[in-house]
């Protein structure tokens, strides 16, 4: 048998406390996230009587239900039931919670690499599917639904079925005007939403190697939405240095010798995996989505398929219902589609690397008169250091709004919301029917296309506005 | 009662694929602030299932829409399609499909985390192949009544020969009995113990690490 593994295998191994039988472990977890929407999980904890293990691994912030508004009366939301429930429950169980306007706060799978929460080699679960998000810097990371996280409160443990295993390879040097969420959506319309299903995957090659850190949780972020349910980058120099120094991550001779033990942290030359995928992104094209599955996107510069030439019916009948809803025709081309909104925000883009990006391509330019466009840093830090860097008020003289931290229109239920019919571009992970509100019209895309979109009025190429 | 050994009933058919938990379990959206907190009742539960399918846009229930339909309103099974329940954790597509009654999911492929969800309210997701979940369908729309047996494995369609499904017997045994899995894991409390010392001792700058003030 061959004792070359796969940097998957060597987490997997590392943190399993129990074998179950028929490929189901019991795996410890190292760090553990909680979000505001899974404030039930502490009123389960008590009607249960049941103690948190390891409060020292615990940590928790309010995204999901925080309204984004930055003028409210109230900017720590002491009505919201969600932060209610959170900040009781943080506090009976001695919780570490990063609250609204400190550092530390924000979108939880932006704050948790920021603090250094997120470390290689450690395993990750939070109760949202974008944990994923994690796998960038080589943690073992993955989401779970709510029942899970009482259980990881109350044993530190968490019962995950072993995947098979895949690789990505993505070759090729990135063009100007590409990025991270390019290439994640290229990859997903070519290989299909459940492509990844039972999988774990490695996203390698030398456009990974290439890539700077941000654009990495950029692509891991939405491994979920091709079924791949863990989504890793084994570490590197890039990693290290961007890990150097925060808040939880290791000091003085720790660093060190976490950094000895980090560099063992990826697939033996020899490693087998059950599946091997190799992509080449050369002729990367900025991409944006025009329905309402992710695999229904194109470059930026195409055109939307005919669903006659579909062969599969069932993808046929749901193009058909995703052109119907979009109020789109077969073939129309994406470019010059009139938009409503812009988002520049989420969990997927909202680090300082994203916002840069966007004020690089509207410095000195103004909004289209008909679009509303809104800015929502990820975290406390990223709108401190943007607003530091000027970049917040590059955007708030073009004319966009510059909002507070959290997940916001990614999800439309905090009172961020589209209105019926409003056709949106969003930095965001999902184009589902309804995602932003009622009857809204999601195009997903990077932050340069949301913001090259916001100038035009209509969905545009950002190469266009490069210098 | 939490234990799965039997199950009786309609089935429900939505062979639609990469029908998503946005569609299985809507979040309140479109309001003026966050979505409701707190536990939902199982009437509240039910009552949101499949909501943008389920009702029209003035609210009522759309009669054309199966879960609307009798027998359907009584579905203890439900056939799906490829891919089913692709999307978000929330563990409201388990629960609210529970709460309305259907215990038995059939598809040729879930979302992941939905199949743990399954499992941790005590409902069984089966993975079968697509020309099978289409007869599957067939006999659902036809109104023909679905049976379970969890210990034997089966799954059996009125006038049909049994259909078997695999399911890990640590699986299975969580489900005939009923029992809590947080209660399961905490009898391994040795185990996890060991496991923590183990990982201090080899790696500390993991555990050193997580006690940290910000400045």
């Amino acid at each position: 048998m061959s004792t070359e593994a796969t940097l998957f295998d060597k987490l997997w191994a590392r943190h399993e406390v129990a074998e179950l039988g028929e490929g189901f472990s019991l795996l410890h977890v190292d760090r553990h996230v909680v979000p505001d929407f899974n404030g039930n999980a502490f009123t389960h904890m008590t009607r249960r009587g049941l103690r948190v293990r390891n409060p020292e691994l615990t940590f928790s912030t309010a995204d999901h239900s925080v309204s984004t508004d930055p003028r409210l009366p109230d900017p720590l939301q002491a009505d919201n039931p969600h932060l209610i429930a959170l900040r009781e429950g943080t506090r009976r169980f001695g919780i570490r919670l990063f609250d609204l306007r400190e550092p530390g706060h924000g979108i939880v799978h932006v704050i948790t690499p920021e603090m250094g929460i997120a470390l290689p080699g450690l395993t990750v679960a939070i109760g949202d599917s974008h944990t994923c998000t994690h796998g960038a810097v080589g943690a073992l990371a993955w989401g779970v639904g709510q029942g899970e996280i009482v259980h990881i409160l109350a044993t530190q443990t968490c019962v995950q079925l072993r995947p098979a295993t895949m690789r990505v390879r993505l070759e090729g040097t990135l063009p100007a005007g590409t990025s991270g969420k390019d290439l994640i959506l290229f990859l997903i319309g070519q290989l299909g939403v459940s492509a990844g299903n039972g999988h774990a995957v490695e996203y390698a090659g030398s456009a990974i190697d290439a890539l700077p850190m941000e654009a990495r949780f950029t692509l891991c972020n939405m491994s979920v939405e091709w079924g791949a349910r863990y989504g890793l980058i084994a570490p590197d120099e890039t990693t290290f240095s961007w890990l150097h120094g925060r808040p939880y991550a290791p000091q003085g001779s720790d660093w060190d010798a976490a950094v000895a033990d980090w560099k063992t942290l990826r697939s033996d030359p020899g490693a087998r995996f059950d599946r091997e995928v190799t992509l080449d992104v050369r002729d990367l094209v900025p991409q944006v989505t025009w329905g309402n599955s992710l695999d229904m996107v194109a470059g930026v510069d195409g055109c939307i398929p005919d669903p006659s030439s579909e062969q599969d019916s069932a993808r046929r009948h749901n193009m058909h219902a995703s052109l119907t809803y979009m109020g789109l025709r077969p073939e129309q081309s994406l470019a010059g589609i009139p938009v409503d909104r812009v988002f520049i925000g989420s969990c997927t883009n909202s680090r300082i690397s994203d916002l840069r990006l966007a004020a690089q391509i509207v410095r000195g330019r103004k909004v289209a008169s008909r679009v509303r466009a809104w800015v929502v840093p990820g975290s406390e830090l990223v709108r401190r250091q943007a607003e530091d860097e000027g970049l917040a008020q590059v955007f708030v003289d073009a004319g966009f709004e510059w909002r507070s931290p959290g997940c916001s229109l990614c999800l439309g239920a905090n009172g961020d919301t589209l209105s019926p019919g409003e056709r949106a571009i969003s930095t965001a992970n999902r184009n589902f029917a309804g995602r932003q509100g009622p009857g809204s019209r999601t195009h997903i895309a990077g932050p340069a296309l949301a913001a090259a979109t916001a100038l035009a009025g209509a969905i545009a190429d950002p190469r266009d506005y490069l210098p | 009662m939490n234990a799965l050994v039997t199950l009786d009933g309609p089935a429900a058919a939505l062979l639609q694929a990469d029908i998503n938990t946005d569609i299985i379990a809507p979040l309140v959206r479109g309001q003026a602030g966050p979505q409701p907190a707190g536990i939902r009742s199982d009437t509240e539960l039910a009552q949101r299932l499949f909501g943008p399918w389920r009702y029209r846009a003035d609210g009522t229930p759309d009669p054309d829409f199966v879960l609307n339909q009798p027998p359907f309103d009584r579905a203890r099974f439900l056939v799906a399609g490829p891919n089913f329940a692709c999307g978000s954790s929330r563990e409201t597509a388990a629960t609210m499909l529970r709460a309305f009654g259907i215990r038995c999911v059939i598809a040729p492929g879930f979302g992941g985390i939905f199949r743990d969800n399954c499992f941790r309210n005590h409902m069984l997701p089966i993975v079968m192949d697509w020309p099978t979940v289409q007869e599957l369908g067939d006999a659902a729309r036809a109104g023909i009544a679905f049976h379970l047996d969890v210990a034997e494995g089966t799954l059996t369609v009125a006038g049909r020969p049994p259909l078997h499904f695999a399911l890990p017997s640590f699986r299975r045994e969580s489900l005939l009995q009923g029992r809590d899995e947080v209660e399961l894991t905490l009898q391994r409390v040795d185990a996890i113990d060991a496991w923590q010392k183990r990982s201090r001792a080899q790696r500390p700058w993991e555990w050193t690490s997580a006690s940290r003030t910000i400045g």
